[in-house]
């Protein structure tokens, strides 16, 4: 999920897509299940507009996010990078309020604000001191459908979107090899665009293409807007009328996927980029919750659950068994970690990373992790083990109420994948209820080599003149 | 300064901007800790956090060793291997964290305030701060971990350019090396070394803990007492070196096979409870400071498409941290870049903002004031920070006012005083041109 997103604004000094190798990685899409047990109240606009309201009164602030069933799985060929090009034009202004006129105003009410695009979705948020809702309402249901697209404004943000995928992907070996992962993955589903778009997509990009696209998909019948904190729903509702009630509802709307086609056999590939360290990322085709309510003959339900709960048997903390016998024991992984999307709008990939230690090869990991599969097909996982995923399910269950935006972000992608709030609710007692037969069965069933596809980052020298050792040709230090 | 039709909106700007603020009780532990804890009872959670004065700036001659010592805490402690260790914390739900920079080393718990959660995670929590066993297997597995993530570096232009900036602004100063080490240095830590730096840093009189969350007063400083009894009592660690200004301008560039080309500009700045921290802090605001409204973003990136991200920002730190202003562009158009960066910061240290500017940049600051104690890990990082760095008790309760106070001449003043426009850093990382 993390590397899945494209933000309008990075914060000064941030880095993002570093930050993927280290243990947050994968934490981040574990704890993207884990919902907040809650009082969501549900209104409907009668132009379609959904509004969910959580109130939440510790702190005097709120957070308002607008969500659109619109993201790089909706493109297609030639358009890639149309979603989040769009997101970033949403800041240039209505006839209302022109171009910049959206952050100032946010700014000068002490507002947070920023925007993201993600495979299956686009939303936008601020974060505000209470009494300043209505200020993101009013500025919301402008550009929902008023939106100005200049020419020239574009000419010029299309540039920084460049500059955004070349700092992102193009100057980063390692995103760099996970684009070209999932494109290779993926035959014909729409995971394969990168959301950020292919370069030559961007080059030819214009603005009726960005027009087409909001006209289509931007409309209160598409949108959900979700609000949590210290509010009272009944108000919001009403607010919501006042500033929402008028819009149009638009044209009712769906997305036609190809669905992916089936995978034969094992996929290999290998990506030559300037680099010193070499990557590996083992990706496994599999089902996310919202395809077990949509194919329940094919996919049980409780299978996204027990993938969710084998993520956490490897990967759920440093007594899970990547680091305790890979980093650890074994030492043939410096950073490992998977990353599954339990709410994914489509089948999506099970995709483990790492990087191997001194003195190990990209082969030799492959094999550790081959091998930590091979242990979970033949042995069921221990209780023990069970029980710490769900004690950590159980404690992160709590601990993520600890941010309302956090909270405002799962009711939001929930909502924007088809599926509903609700099943938030039953989140930690269908991990709770996952067996270690269960766990066994997907391990078996899901990873497999005619499920997997393989990419390596053949590392190739960052200065030209100088010969570099590859890392496994380096000695120890010891 | 806003479009027409926008009554509401201004309306709703002169709301009150005075907010609650924690409650911080502050107090020592028998064996001299200074406890800065904050109750919170509406989730049935507890943060902890323990903050000791031995960063990096504290590795002597042995760069990379506060970052190590800091990282095998939980590698093995009284008589428990790393995976008991984690099994302990993570069996119960609890999480465990650390973290070292230039200036601090912290270990973190989050736990259930269940005390049947909270009490066994407190008591693995002790073994990994005082009794620590630093295994010779897990010392250099960490070692050769942090050697990959120095590789890892090689690879990255923006840290790249990071690593270079520190060395030029901070020169012979322990601020200039990463807090990592270096491949040169790495090699020339032992365990002793390891044992030997927490034995003396890692004592009670060295040490703030931070507390937030569903407990009282009475328990938290029982839990504070508890955490610290067996510790040394030790001593609060002498001052580090002080930074000296720059005195000509520099300029390093790196030849790197990336598409862009990273800049980074810029000085030493100023200290944590500098006097001219608040005319810097705001007049920066308006400079780089405020995201998608700065002078910089709309400079560089709205009227331009130059870069993503265009900023600047003080770090203010036990010494002088680093003022910094930076971007990144398609190669062939960097020198244009970095002329139009350094015309505005030139431009800016003259004039200062307009008192439009300066309005704008305060109504964000305090408006937003809630947003930056929203949270029990919000407030415990206020919570480290106010303890280690000694700010007053009510830095929260007077943080609005004091950035109401600013005028753009105390901005100006300042930034004059403080920022030297002709003895830049610059450091620019990219393919090289001509």
């Amino acid at each position: 999920m993390v590397l899945k997103l494209s933000m309008r604004a990075q914060s000064p000094g941030g880095h993002q897509v570093k930050a993927v190798l280290s243990i947050g990685f994968i934490l981040m899409s574990f704890c993207a299940g884990q919902i907040a047990r809650a009082e969501v109240q549900e209104f409907m606009l009668e132009n379609g507009l959904k509004l969910l309201i959580k109130e939440d009164h510790r702190a005097p602030i709120v957070v308002s996010q607008v969500w659109y069933k619109v993201g790089s799985s909706y493109e297609h060929d030639g358009i890639t990078g149309v979603s989040h090009a769009l997101e970033h034009m949403m800041f240039k202004g209505t006839e209302k309020h022109p171009a910049g006129d959206f952050s100032r105003i946010i700014s000068a009410n002490g507002g947070q604000e920023n925007a993201f695009t993600g495979a299956d979705y686009t939303a936008y948020f601020q974060t505000l001191e209470k009494s300043r809702l209505p200020i993101s309402f009013e500025l919301e249901a402008d550009r929902m459908r008023n939106l100005s697209l200049p020419a020239d404004e574009f000419t010029k943000e299309i540039e920084v979107v460049k500059e955004e995928r070349r700092w992102r992907t193009d100057d980063d070996p390692q995103s760099y090899t996970y684009e070209i992962m999932l494109a290779t993955a993926f035959q014909t589903s729409p995971y394969r665009y990168p959301v950020i778009g292919w370069e030559s997509d961007l080059e030819k990009m214009s603005i009726e293409d960005l027009r087409n696209w909001y006209s289509r998909w931007y409309a209160p019948g598409n949108a959900t807007v979700v609000v949590v904190g210290d509010v009272v729903a009944e108000e919001v509702h009403d607010l919501a009328k006042k500033y929402f009630a008028s819009l149009p509802a638009g044209e009712t709307l769906t997305v036609d996927n190809q669905p992916e086609v089936e995978q034969l056999g094992i996929k290999r590939i290998k990506v030559k980029r300037p680099a010193e360290l070499p990557y590996l990322l083992m990706s496994y085709k599999v089902p996310a919750f919202k395809t077990a309510v949509d194919y329940p003959d094919k996919v049980p339900e409780w299978e996204p659950y027990a993938l969710e709960v084998l993520t956490g048997i490897l990967d759920g903390g440093n007594s899970a068994r990547f680091s305790k016998n890979l980093v650890r024991g074994r030492e043939i992984a410096s950073a490992i970690g998977i990353s599954y999307d339990l709410s994914s709008r489509l089948d999506d990939l099970f995709v483990i990373s790492g990087v191997p230690a001194q003195g190990h090869t990209i082969e030799q990991l492959e094999q550790a992790v081959r091998d930590e599969f091979e242990d979970l097909k033949m042995n069921a996982v221990s209780e023990q083990e069970l029980e710490r995923v769900k004690a950590q399910v159980v404690a992160n269950d709590i601990y993520q109420k600890d941010s309302i935006f956090y909270q405002g972000m799962i009711i939001g992608v929930l909502e924007a994948v088809g599926l509903s709030w609700r099943n938030a609710d039953e989140y930690v007692d269908r991990i709770k209820a996952v067996t270690a037969e269960q766990v066994q069965a997907v391990v078996k069933k899901y990873l497999i080599d005619d499920r997997l596809t393989v990419a390596e980052l053949d590392p190739q020298p960052l200065d030209k003149s100088v010969k570099r050792p590859a890392r496994g040709e380096l000695n120890h230090v010891r | 300064m806003f479009a027409k039709g926008a009554g509401i909106l201004l309306l709703l700007l002169f709301a009150a901007t005075a907010y609650a603020t924690p409650d911080i009780k502050h107090w020592q532990t028998k064996k001299g800790a200074g406890v800065y804890f904050v109750e919170a009872h509406e989730l049935p959670m507890v943060d902890i956090q323990m903050i000791f004065d031995a960063g990096s700036s504290r590795d002597d001659s042995k760069p990379g060793l506060a970052l190590l010592t800091n990282v095998l805490l939980a590698e093995g402690a009284a008589g428990l291997t790393a995976d008991e260790i984690s099994q302990n914390f993570e069996n119960l739900g609890a999480i465990y964290g650390q973290d070292a920079d230039n200036d601090s080393a912290s270990v973190r718990l989050r736990s259930m305030s269940d005390p049947g959660k909270l009490d066994p995670a407190l008591k693995n929590f002790k073994h990994v701060l005082i009794s620590p066993d630093f295994p010779q297997d897990a010392f250099e597995r960490e070692r050769n971990r942090t050697l990959i993530a120095i590789s890892q570096k090689q690879q990255s232009p923006g840290d790249l350019a990071k690593d270079a900036f520190y060395a030029a602004v901070f020169n012979t100063h322990p601020y200039a090396v990463p807090s990592e080490g270096t491949e040169e240095s790495l090699p020339q830590i032992s365990t002793n070394n390891v044992a030997a730096f927490h034995k003396k840093y890692y004592v009670a009189g060295n040490a703030v803990i931070a507390i937030v969350g569903d407990l009282d007063r009475a328990r938290a400083e029982q839990l504070a007492n508890d955490l610290t009894e067996e510790m040394t009592q030790g001593e609060q660690a002498s001052p580090i070196p002080e930074v000296s200004a720059l005195t000509a301008a520099k300029t390093i560039t790196i030849d790197h096979p990336s598409t862009q080309t990273h800049i980074l500009v810029g000085q030493p700045g100023i200290k944590r409870g500098d006097p001219d921290y608040f005319p810097l802090y705001v007049g920066n605001h308006v400079l780089g400071g405020s995201g998608m409204v700065s002078q910089l973003f709309e400079e560089i990136r709205e009227k331009r498409g130059f870069s993503y991200s265009a900023y600047s920002y003080f770090t203010p730190m036990r010494q002088p941290g680093p003022f910094v202003a930076g971007l990144q562009t398609r190669t062939d158009q960097a020198k244009e870049a970095l002329q139009l960066l350094q015309k505005q910061l030139h431009t800016f240290v003259e004039n200062g903002p307009t008192q439009a500017e300066l309005d704008a940049a305060k109504k964000n600051i305090t408006g937003g004031f809630p947003l930056r104690i929203d949270s029990n890990s919000d407030i415990v990082g206020y919570l480290g920070l106010i303890g280690f760095y000694g700010l007053p008790l009510d830095y929260l309760d007077t943080f609005n006012e004091k950035v109401e106070s600013v005028t753009v001449e105390q901005i100006k003043d300042a930034f004059k005083r403080r920022l030297s426009p002709d003895k830049l850093v610059v450091v620019m990382v990219g393919p090289k041109t001509e």
